[in-house]
């Protein structure tokens, strides 16, 4: 900014603002009498159409009076609030300032409320219903935008609210997802196994989850699993928390199961980005959120019983 | 050189503003003061009294803006409620271009704040200070114990009633009932303390000190009336054919063998003008209407034996004619008067039979916008969407919500919501069908919302469902 705004503009602005106060007041003082010929007191001096007068009807004294009293108060304005050019005012007020304030304000009028909150353990906050209001506004204000209203994701984005976890399912563990984010990457396989290699290792997979499927590609399939897929989703199929592989047996599919879907994942590999939260909600908002996620797929905030899954 | 060139006129210097001369109106009795003061204790019993009035455990008329609700008796209207005050304003300009075209400014001389609080505050100062001479006198006395005794307690006495005004105005806001009590314990809060004050003192200010200044250089109804004036509105006007030549005579003497008119020149009329004008000079933009002047006038042609109405309601068109009342109400019904007459009663019969047909329900409907359609189990496409529930009714009802509009279409999960009285509740909705049966594309859908108990509460709100 303040390359286009030097000391000059100030300037400039301040003269011009004071000069306008100064004008309006001269104005003024030269507009409230006027010199009128002795026999026209009675009227403006204008005539139009041979006879018709414009008649002298003053304004009462107070009128002027409020006219001056704007330019008195505009002159305490600009004294105690910025207004000419760069100067600050002997109020210091900023808009900034006042944000900052009312923000200070907000705080500690919320922060016992979720001082209240951070004492407890999450599945507790998960049970308390005053949470879970809460947590239900932080959730459309904040998640709903990826994870849907409804909480149940959508292509890309994971259900918050079924059984299964990529990252983990204790509360804890969804808490550091919220906290930290995640980057769940799955490499492209395309160039490695080939078209058909994809295909069959596509349909060894839609095998395990009850698809239906190509029997001899998938007994082909199996074999590329074994060598190809393993690390990462286990020799089980049933995927890794650590890493957010997921479980290739159920039937959850976040990039879609249809054939050209899980082609296209294995050839073209996935790359799932949740941002890190900490820096943008801070802590206290992040416990009750992650107790509110925790509670959806545990509506009683007992123990989740497939939280392996 | 010329031995005629005219002597130069001598230069003036002339003021554009001057001191306000004061108006001291002489109090005046008659028809048309008996229908202000009705109109004065009507108004004000409204307006103090209405909002100690309870309904269904609650203040009947209370407007609470932090709630942003609005209870008028049984009705509570909330923002989206807004074409209501619309209406209710169109309602108000048209009545007053009606009044105005037929009998000119009616609602200036009765009804309008400004000539009712004067009026108030007038008679307490009539009642304190005595009538126009005695009142005149006492301010130009020299100040004395009696003269500051009876101003600090006129003023007193209009602060008092300014105050109450403020009072009750607070108290169309919040609630008036627990509001003595934050007065008296200084716990009011800021805004109502302000406005408390503000108003107390605009009514202090306008009825007490400024009166007629407020309607001749600050009002601008009093200006635009006008404009609804034509030749045949009523407007208060003396008859100047009948009156002139003006001049004071004896009783017994007949004013036409010694070449008067009717008006015998007593100043009465100007005397209780509240503006300060005098009416035989024709209409003037400072006229409110109040008729003062015609029940003045007419206490005086009766003590003279001299029939009433020398100034009286009538037209231009009736005086200039001299048509008789007849003529002159055949008039009232001209096409101006038709026109305003039918717009404001369809107005009128259109925002009832609204209000009457109104659901206490409303419901909108925001779509997920990032997440187009997902696919569910395989087979199953679900769009999701968060419905805002109104209930506008002070009794919690359970709505039920379904979907049409596709084949197939429903509603995923819960369908029941229950929401408290007179609250918003907002749900998340999933719609499902079946993968297949509908071609992709976006697909118009109607969601109904409507209360289990009760059929007659239901809404539908449009939206859309996609496929891919």
């Amino acid at each position: 900014m303040s390359d286009f705004t030097g000391g000059f503009w100030d300037l400039y602005i301040a003269v011009i603002t004071i000069v306008g106060m100064v004008g309006c007041a001269v104005l003024l003082r030269m507009n409230s009498v006027r010199k009128v010929k002795g026999s026209q007191t009675d009227t403006t001096g204008h005539v139009w159409d041979e006879d018709l007068a414009e008649g002298n009807n003053p304004l009462p004294r107070w009128w002027v009076w409020l006219f001056y009293i704007t330019i008195v108060f505009s002159l305490a304005y600009l004294i105690l609030y910025p207004g000419l050019g760069s100067y600050e005012g002997t109020y210091d007020w900023s808009s900034a300032g006042q944000y900052e304030e009312e923000m200070k304000a907000a705080e500690a009028q919320f922060a016992p409320i979720y001082g209240k909150f951070m004492a407890q353990n999450l599945k507790l906050v998960a049970a308390s219903p005053e949470a879970r209001t809460i947590g239900e506004k932080l959730f459309l204000n904040y998640c709903a935008q990826c994870h849907a209203s409804d909480a149940r994701g959508s292509r890309g984005f994971p259900n918050l609210a079924d059984h299964d976890w990529l990252w983990g399912g204790e509360p804890e563990a969804i808490k550091a997802t919220i906290a930290e984010g995640r980057n769940g990457v799955m490499p492209p396989f395309g160039p490695v196994l080939g078209e058909e290699g994809v295909r069959n290792a596509a349909h060894y997979v839609m095998s395990m989850s009850g698809l239906v499927y190509d029997s001899i590609r998938a007994a082909r399939g199996k074999e590329i699993f074994a060598t190809s897929c393993v690390a990462c989703h286990g020799a089980d199929a049933k995927g890794n928390l650590q890493i957010g592989a997921p479980n290739l047996t159920d039937k959850v599919w976040l990039h879609g199961s249809r054939e050209e879907h899980i082609t296209e994942t294995i050839s073209k590999g996935r790359n799932d980005f949740m941002p890190a939260h900490k820096d943008f909600l801070g802590e206290a908002k992040i416990h009750i959120l992650a107790a509110y996620v925790y509670g959806m797929s545990n509506p009683s905030g007992g123990t989740p019983s497939k939280s392996a899954k | 050189m010329k031995l005629d060139s005219p002597i130069p006129e001598p230069v003036v210097e002339q003021a554009l503003y001057e001191v306000r001369r004061k108006v001291y109106p002489r109090s005046v009795t008659g028809w048309f003061a008996a229908w202000r003061w009705a109109l004065v204790w009507l108004t004000q019993a409204l307006y103090y009294g209405m909002p100690w009035l309870t309904w269904n455990d609650r203040q009947a008329v209370l407007f609470d803006l932090t709630a942003r609700k609005f209870y008028i008796f049984g009705a509570v209207l909330w923002p989206q409620d807004f074409i209501y005050l619309a209406v209710l304003l169109v309602i108000a300009a048209l009545s007053l271009f009606l009044f105005t075209a037929v009998a000119g400014r009616l609602f200036c001389g009765y009804a309008c704040p400004q000539t009712v609080y004067s009026e108030i505050f007038m008679w307490i100062e009539r009642k304190l200070e005595g009538d126009r001479m005695q009142r005149m006198r006492l301010d130009r006395a020299p100040p004395s114990a009696r003269k500051i005794g009876l101003k600090a307690l006129k003023h007193a006495l209009w602060i008092g009633v300014a105050l109450w005004t403020g009072f009750t105005f607070v108290g169309y806001f919040t609630p008036i009932r627990n509001l003595g009590n934050a007065v008296l314990t200084l716990t009011l809060g800021p805004w109502e303390t302000f406005w408390f004050l503000f108003y107390g003192f605009a009514t202090y200010g306008n009825a007490g000190w400024m009166r007629e200044q407020v309607c001749k250089y600050l009002c601008p109804y009093a200006r635009f009336q006008s404009s609804m004036f034509d030749r045949d509105t009523l407007i208060i006007t003396y008859d100047g054919v009948r009156g002139e030549r003006r001049g004071g005579r004896s009783r017994s003497a007949d004013p036409r063998s010694i070449g008067l008119g009717d008006c015998i020149d007593c100043g009465i009329c100007v005397q209780v003008c509240p503006t300060g004008i005098d009416i035989r000079n024709g209409l003037q933009y400072e006229c409110i209407g109040c008729a003062a002047c015609i029940d003045g006038c007419n206490q005086v042609m009766d003590r003279m034996g001299y029939p009433r109405g020398l100034i009286r309601y009538s037209t231009e068109n009736a005086v200039a004619a001299g048509w008789n009342f007849r003529q002159m109400l055949s008039r009232a019904f001209r096409p101006r008067v038709l026109f305003y007459t039918s717009i404001l009663w369809a107005i009128i019969i259109a925002a009832a039979v609204s209000l009457y047909l109104r659901v206490p329900l409303k419901v909108d409907v925001i779509r997920d916008r990032a997440n187009l359609a997902r696919e569910v189990d395989g087979a199953m496409i679900e769009n999701v969407y968060r419905l805002q529930i109104m209930n506008i009714q002070e009794t919690a009802h359970k709505f039920q919500v379904s979907a049409s509009g596709m084949n197939g279409l429903r509603v995923e999960g819960v369908t029941v919501f229950e929401v408290p009285a007179a609250t918003t509740k907002m749900v998340p909705i999933t719609l499902r069908v079946e993968r297949g049966t509908v071609t992709p594309g976006s697909h118009p859908i109607d969601f109904h919302v409507q209360a289990v108990e009760n059929e007659q509460i239901s809404a539908s709100e449009r939206s859309v469902f996609l496929i891919r």
